[in-house]
C-alpha cells in the first residue's frame, strides 16, 4: 500500500459566494433584475415610487403642528416660501382635535374609563385568542367582562350590569328545574322566558330600590357623548363579539333538518342580507322612532349595536356553513359512530374544524363589520368621519379635507392590520398538517 | 280577540302621543334640558369647539331658548342631525325644537306637519366662479359644468332657474360641502353653486379668496328658521316669542352688556320695560318667568351681536346683514309688538 493519496484528505476551506449573488447585489438581481423585462418593469416602477413620494413627503413634513387655524397653518407655509395649491399639511387641526377625534365628547375627566374598558377589553381576549400563552384562569374574568364593558362605558349605578347577571342566573335556574319536570326543549324556553321577564319588567324596580338603599355607582354618561374612535371601537366590538355565535347557531340552523328552525334562519339570513347596512340603520335611527310610543327612551347606539350585530351574523353564519361544508361527511359519519349526541359532535369534533377553515372568512367579515362603522355618521352619530365634518365647520379649520381623513385612514389601519395579523397566526397556530 | 288588542294597544300609544306632545314646555321644565336637533356641523351656524362645546348662529338659538325656558344657557343637549334625520327626529320628539339652517317651506310646514316658528337667518341660493373665467352674471353661465349638492332644494332651483333663462348646463353631482370645494377648487366644475351663506364660508377658506367671485344673482328665497311640531301651540309660542325677543332687543338697543342694569328697574321706554319684565306679565302669559327676555339676551346678546360673533363682517366668513338687517335699517327683520 503505497503512501501516496490519489485524493485530498482534508477539506478545502469553503470560499465565499460570488459577490454577484449574495446580499443586497444578489438579492437585487435576483429579485429585482433577472431580466430585460423584469429590469425595465423595476425602473418604471421605482420611477413611479420616487415621483409619488416626491409629491406626497414635502406635504406630509411641514412644520404646522402648533398652527391654531388654516390662515395660520398658510403664513407659516408662506414664510417658508412654499406656495400653491397644496403647499404643504396643516397638522395643527390633529394637535387642535385628536383627543376629540379619539373620544368624541366623552367629558374629558372620565377618560380613564374608555382607557380602562378597552384596556380590560385586551386582558379578558388574551384567555380567549392566546390559549397557549395566558392561565385558563383568566377565563372568568373573560366571562364578568361583558358586564364590566358597557358599566366601565356608560356608568350608572353598579346594580344595573349586576342586575342582567341575575337575569342569567335565574334563567340558569329556571331551566334545570323546567328541565327535570317537562323535559329540554321546554327547559330552554322556560329559562329564557324568565330571563326575559325578569330583565324586562322586574329588573327595572329591583334597580331602583337597591340604588335607593345603596348608592353604588360611577357618573354616568349619555350616548350622545359618545364619538370618534371610541364609538366605532365600542359598536365594532360588542357587534364582533355577538356576531360569532349567533352566526354559528344561525349557521347550525340553516343545516338542521327541523323545518321551522331551518326555514327561520334561512329567512333571517337571506332577509339580512338582502338588505344594505345602510337601510338597516336608518330603519334604527328613525323608523323605530316612529313605530315606539314617544318618550320611549331607546338608546340610539344600542340601536344600532343591534343592527350592526344582526347583520354581521347573517354574513358570519353564511361564512361558517361554507367551514361546515368543507368538512368530509366522514367527520359527521366518525363522530355519530363515536356515539356523540349532536351537540357534543358540534362542540369536540365539527366546529373546532369548520371554524378553524373559516378563519380567515371570519376575520374578513370582522374587519368589513368595524369599516362599516362608519356609515353611522350618515344617521348624525359623530364616529370619526362625522366628526371630520363637524371640525371642518369650525372656522378656523374649514377648507381642510387630507389631513383629518389621512389621520382617520391611519388609525383604521392599525386597528385592521392587527386583525388580519392576529388572524394569521391563528392559522399558523391551528395548522395540524392535513396535506 | 288578538286584534282587539292590538287595536287597544295603538290606542295607548296615540294616546301616550297625544299626551306627550300636549306639554313639550312641561318636559322640557321636567327634564331641566332643551334637547336641541342642530346640524354635524355648518360653518357659523353650529359646529362643535375642540373641548365639545356647540358653538353658532343656530346654537344661540337654542341656547337663548334654554336661558329663557330654565334659566342657564348651558342647560341644551345638542343632538347632531344630518339632512335624511332632521325631520324624523323632530317628529318623534327625539328633540324639542329643530334649528339646523332649515328652509321654511309650504310642503314641510303643511304636509310634514311641523310649525315654523319665524326666521332667524334670509338665505338665497347663489353662484361663485373663478375671476378667471370672466363671468360677471349668472345668465352668463350657458353650457357651464355646475357643483351642486344632491338631493337638496337647490338642485331644484338650479333646474328651475335654468329653464326659466333658457340656457343649459351639466350638473356635477356632490355629497357634502366639503367635497364641493375641493371639485371646484380643482376645476371639476365651472360654477358652484349653495345658499350664499355657505358660499361666504366656502369663499373664505381658499388661499386666494380674491381669485374668486360670487355672483350677484341670488336665484332662490331660502328663510332659514327654528322649527316645532305640529299641535303644541304654547310650546311653539315660547320658541317664537324667545327669537323675536332676541331681534326686538337689537331694535330697542339692548345688549347682553346693558341688559342687566336695564331690566333692574323700570325705565321710560314701557315695550322695553314689557319685554325685560319689569312692568306687566308677559313671562307669565308665555308659562316662563318674569325675566324670561333678560336670560335670553344674556345668553348670547341680541340678534345683531348673535349675528355678528358668528357670521358678521368681522369673522372669517364675513356675512354683511343685507336682508338680516332691522327694518328700520332697510332689512327684513321685524319682531311683532310685546304687548
Amino acid at each position: 500500500m503505497s503512501e501516496v493519496s490519489y485524493v485530498r484528505t482534508e477539506m478545502l476551506p469553503e470560499r465565499e459566494p460570488p459577490a454577484t449573488t449574495i446580499g443586497v447585489i444578489g438579492w437585487m438581481r435576483e429579485n429585482l433584475f433577472s431580466g430585460w423585462f423584469n429590469t425595465a418593469l423595476t425602473i418604471v416602477s421605482l420611477t413611479f415610487v420616487v415621483m409619488l413620494l416626491n409629491a406626497i413627503l414635502p406635504w406630509i413634513f411641514s412644520p404646522t403642528w402648533y398652527a391654531t387655524s388654516l390662515g395660520e397653518c398658510r403664513d407659516i407655509l408662506r414664510g417658508m416660501g412654499r406656495e400653491g395649491h397644496y403647499p404643504g399639511a396643516c397638522w395643527g387641526v390633529i394637535r387642535d382635535r385628536w383627543v376629540q377625534l379619539l373620544f368624541g365628547f366623552y367629558p374629558s375627566e372620565l377618560y380613564w374609563r374608555p382607557i380602562m374598558a378597552f384596556l380590560l377589553l385586551g386582558v379578558a381576549l388574551a384567555p380567549v385568542l392566546f390559549s397557549d400563552r395566558v392561565p385558563r384562569k383568566l377565563l372568568w374574568f373573560s366571562a364578568v367582562y361583558p358586564f364590566l364593558f358597557p358599566w366601565l362605558l356608560w356608568g350608572g349605578p353598579i346594580w344595573g350590569p349586576l342586575m342582567v347577571i341575575a337575569g342569567f342566573v335565574i334563567g340558569w335556574f329556571v331551566y334545570r328545574a323546567a328541565d327535570k319536570r317537562a323535559g329540554g326543549l321546554a327547559g330552554i324556553i322556560a329559562g329564557v322566558l324568565a330571563a326575559v321577564i325578569w330583565w324586562l319588567l322586574v329588573s327595572g324596580y329591583v334597580i331602583d330600590g337597591v340604588s335607593a338603599v345603596l348608592p353604588i355607582g360611577i357618573e354616568a354618561v349619555q350616548s350622545r357623548n359618545f364619538g370618534g374612535f371610541m364609538l366605532s371601537v365600542t359598536i365594532g366590538v360588542v357587534a364582533i363579539a355577538c356576531s360569532l355565535p349567533i352566526g354559528v347557531v344561525l349557521a347550525l340552523g340553516r343545516q338542521s333538518d327541523l323545518l321551522i328552525v331551518k326555514a327561520l334562519c334561512v329567512g333571517f339570513i337571506e332577509f339580512i342580507r338582502g338588505v344594505p347596512l345602510i337601510t338597516l340603520l336608518f330603519v334604527a335611527s328613525t323608523l323605530l322612532n316612529i313605530f315606539m310610543p314617544p318618550g320611549t327612551n331607546f338608546d340610539i347606539i344600542l340601536r344600532v349595536i343591534i343592527m350592526a350585530t344582526l347583520f354581521a351574523s347573517a354574513y358570519m353564519a353564511e361564512v361558517i356553513r361554507g367551514g361546515l361544508a368543507a368538512l368530509p361527511q366522514g367527520q359527521y359519519e366518525g363522530a355519530d359512530s363515536l356515539g356523540l349526541d349532536y351537540w357534543q359532535a358540534q362542540r369536540l369534533v365539527i366546529m373546532p374544524q369548520a371554524l378553524k377553515i373559516s378563519i380567515p372568512g371570519i376575520v374578513s367579515t370582522f374587519i368589513g363589520l368595524f369599516k362599516d362603522t362608519t356609515l353611522v355618521s350618515i344617521i348624525g352619530l359623530l364616529d370619526p368621519l362625522g366628526l371630520s365634518n363637524s371640525i371642518r365647520a369650525d372656522a378656523a379649520w374649514n377648507g381642510i379635507v387630507w389631513e383629518i381623513y389621512g389621520f382617520i385612514a391611519l388609525l383604521f389601519f392599525a386597528f385592521c392590520f392587527a386583525m388580519s395579523r392576529y388572524s394569521m397566526y391563528l392559522e399558523r397556530k391551528l395548522n395540524t398538517g392535513h396535506h | 280577540m288578538k286584534k282587539t288588542v292590538f287595536l287597544g294597544a295603538l290606542t295607548v300609544a296615540g294616546l301616550a302621543a297625544g299626551a306627550a306632545a300636549a306639554g313639550t314646555l312641561d318636559d322640557v321644565k321636567a327634564r331641566g334640558k332643551l334637547n336641541c336637533g342642530v346640524t354635524t356641523g355648518l360653518v357659523g351656524f353650529a359646529a362643535p369647539d375642540a373641548n365639545g362645546e356647540w358653538h353658532g348662529f343656530d346654537v344661540a338659538v337654542c341656547r337663548a331658548m334654554a336661558a329663557a325656558i330654565l334659566g342657564d344657557p348651558k342647560a341644551v343637549e345638542f343632538v347632531p342631525t344630518t339632512g335624511k334625520t332632521r325631520f324624523t327626529a323632530l317628529a318623534s320628539g327625539e328633540v324639542d325644537v329643530l334649528a339646523r339652517n332649515t328652509t321654511w317651506t309650504l310642503s314641510r310646514d303643511v304636509d310634514l306637519k311641523f310649525t315654523f316658528v319665524g326666521v332667524n337667518y334670509y338665505d338665497g341660493q347663489g353662484f361663485m366662479v373663478p375671476k378667471a373665467l370672466g363671468v360677471s352674471s349668472a345668465k352668463e353661465l350657458d353650457g357651464a359644468t355646475v357643483c351642486i349638492q344632491t338631493g337638496t332644494t337647490t338642485e331644484l332651483n338650479l333646474a328651475d332657474y335654468f329653464r326659466k333663462n333658457n340656457i343649459s348646463y351639466e350638473p356635477v353631482p356632490i355629497e357634502t360641502n366639503a367635497e364641493g370645494q375641493q371639485q371646484y377648487l380643482a376645476g371639476a366644475c365651472d360654477t358652484y353653486t349653495t345658499d350664499a351663506s355657505g358660499l361666504a364660508a366656502t369663499r373664505a377658506t381658499f388661499e386666494n379668496p380674491a381669485d374668486h367671485v360670487v355672483l350677484p344673482e341670488i336665484v332662490s328665497k331660502e328663510p332659514l328658521g327654528p322649527l316645532v311640531r305640529h299641535g303644541d301651540d304654547e310650546w311653539g309660542d315660547v320658541a317664537r316669542w324667545t327669537l323675536n325677543a332676541l331681534i326686538a332687543a337689537e331694535e330697542l338697543g339692548i345688549t347682553s352688556a346693558n341688559v342687566k342694569e336695564m331690566a333692574s328697574a323700570a325705565g321710560n321706554n314701557p315695550e322695553i320695560n314689557r319685554l325685560l319684565g319689569t312692568e306687566g306679565n308677559l313671562g307669565e302669559m308665555l308659562g316662563l318667568s318674569a325675566d324670561w327676555a333678560v336670560n335670553a339676551i344674556s345668553a348670547g346678546g341680541n340678534y345683531g351681536e348673535i349675528f355678528a360673533r358668528n357670521i358678521g363682517e368681522n369673522t372669517p366668513i364675513g356675512l354683511s346683514r343685507g336682508l338680516n338687517a332691522q327694518w328700520t335699517d332697510g332689512g327684513l327683520l321685524y319682531s311683532p309688538p310685546f304687548r
